[in-house]
């Protein structure tokens, strides 16, 4: 195996950069009030315990888990809304593919109402749709799952604060230290740019990266959209030359 | 040193929002039907070696007041401090213990693992580190998710030599790590979380 390193071998990631992430404590975003840290987080550098991390079979899932317009159907019939399929590559920052990685996804139904129990929002259930998926990246990081396109809604946080479409994300990578969880919004939503939680990401650029492309190409005709959203994960500082291992 | 490709940034992340049981534990938020269960709900099977433990606490904010709406994932090394190696594409088997687990917390803020007690794994300077688990917690409110470790009282001395702990000072934020023990059958390790306060949990940039 000289010369070469397999995803999950031991490396030390780059340094997070929190300054592209939103801090803990973002007043416009009150939830975070109370629950954000107030001491300095513990520099640790990574150890095994971080740079190693669960993975996951593909015969863990299920045949319907990456399409929500059918994984929760009641009554034999699809969800309600606007068919879109979502896709894209995971990468880290070595621009390397993620192959083999977990990832989960959930969202409100096309009217912005989340099944849930505290959810009080007056539009109405979907009861063909649950609102969870989830996907295996292949061999070169890629996943996609098919879903309905979530409607924006109202919430509790300034006077009148409304979350744009918005679908939630949950990767792993291979080390326990890449963890992340992210939302993704939709090209061209004027909605993007008033939102508290997206305005908790300080620079412009970053936000960028959240917001999923239209890919016509990839439409399938007659029947869905297709959205492609990337999502970069850490990078580990071991790089590969030839047979030579640069960095450390 | 010059780095061969340019470097991508980092994907930034957002709050898992009020709803993050509908995504990572369905079957808890009764979402049910999608998921035969909940991922790491179990992370044990007949065949996993080690003492039994139950892992468990609170999830409590700034205001002392439970985080009902979490989800804390659990990491560790096996009972010989080994984690499991990652799982290839043609992985149908999963080890006896994945060392992975995933809970939410209930209105109470409680979340409980069943697991094992795991070995030593050795730090970076080459000494074994005190055994442990790493936790990730995410909630609404929460705009990046929270790394901490958990330690075990009973190994008092384990902890006075672990790498991390040593890098804590204040004996008062060092326990904010340290689980206490209550015997029984399996015997009980419990950690509170907090995430704001006087009683701040140490939170880590791993």
């Amino acid at each position: 195996m000289s010369g070469i390193i397999l995803p999950g071998a031991d490396g030390v990631l780059f340094p997070r950069d929190r300054a592209w992430h939103p801090p803990a404590n973002t007043p416009g975003y009150k939830s975070a009030t109370f629950r954000a840290p107030r001491n300095s987080l513990l520099s640790l550098g990574g150890t095994a315990s971080e740079l190693t991390g669960p993975t996951f079979g593909h015969s863990s899932l299920n045949a319907l888990d990456n399409d929500l317009i059918r994984n929760y159907s009641q009554d034999g019939t699809e969800a309600i809304g606007q068919r879109l399929i979502v896709y894209g590559q995971v990468l880290d920052e070595n621009a390397r593919a993620v192959p083999n990685t977990l990832v989960e996804f959930w969202q409100a139904n096309a009217g912005g109402r989340y099944r849930h129990k505290k959810e009080g929002y007056l539009a109405p259930l979907d009861r063909n749709f649950g609102g969870c998926g989830r996907a295996i990246t292949d061999a070169d990081g890629f996943y996609s799952f098919r879903t309905i396109k979530p409607g924006a809604y109202p919430w509790p946080n300034g006077g009148n604060d409304w979350r744009p479409a918005h679908i939630h994300f949950s990767v792993f990578g291979h080390a326990f230290a890449q963890r992340l969880i992210t939302q993704m919004y939709f090209e061209g939503d004027p909605m993007i740019w008033q939102c508290p939680i997206v305005g908790t990401i300080p620079d412009k650029a970053a936000i960028d990266q959240l917001i999923a492309r239209l890919d016509r190409h990839n439409t399938t005709p007659m029947d869905a959209l297709a959205y492609r959203f990337d999502i970069v994960l850490r990078g580990r500082r071991s790089t590969m030359f030839e047979n030579k291992l640069e960095g450390n | 040193m010059l780095h061969p490709v340019p470097r991508l940034r980092e994907t930034p992340s957002q709050t898992a929002g009020p709803y993050v049981h509908i995504g990572m534990t369905p079957n808890f938020a009764d979402i049910r039907g999608v998921y035969a269960s909940d991922l790491g709900a179990s992370m044990l099977t007949p065949d996993t070696a080690g003492e039994r433990i139950i892992i468990t606490g609170r999830v409590i904010d700034g205001a002392g007041v439970p985080v009902g709406d979490a989800v804390v994932e659990l990491w560790q090394a096996d009972s010989n401090g080994s984690y499991a190696a990652p799982m290839g594409p043609g992985s149908n088997v999963a080890p006896a213990f994945t060392g992975w687990g995933r809970q939410p917390t209930d209105a109470d803020g409680v979340f409980s693992f069943e697991t094992i007690k795991p070995g030593p794994v050795p730090g970076p300077d080459g000494r074994p580190m005190a055994p442990h688990v790493a936790l990730w917690i995410v909630a609404r409110g929460i705009n990046i998710g929270l790394q901490t470790r958990l330690y075990f009282a009973d190994e008092a001395d384990a902890n006075a030599t672990d790498w991390v702990l040593g890098k804590i000072a204040d004996p008062l934020r060092r326990a904010t790590l340290i689980a206490h023990r209550e015997d029984g059958a399996p015997p009980r390790y419990v950690l509170d979380i907090y995430l704001q306060g006087d009683r701040e949990t140490v939170f880590f940039d791993v």
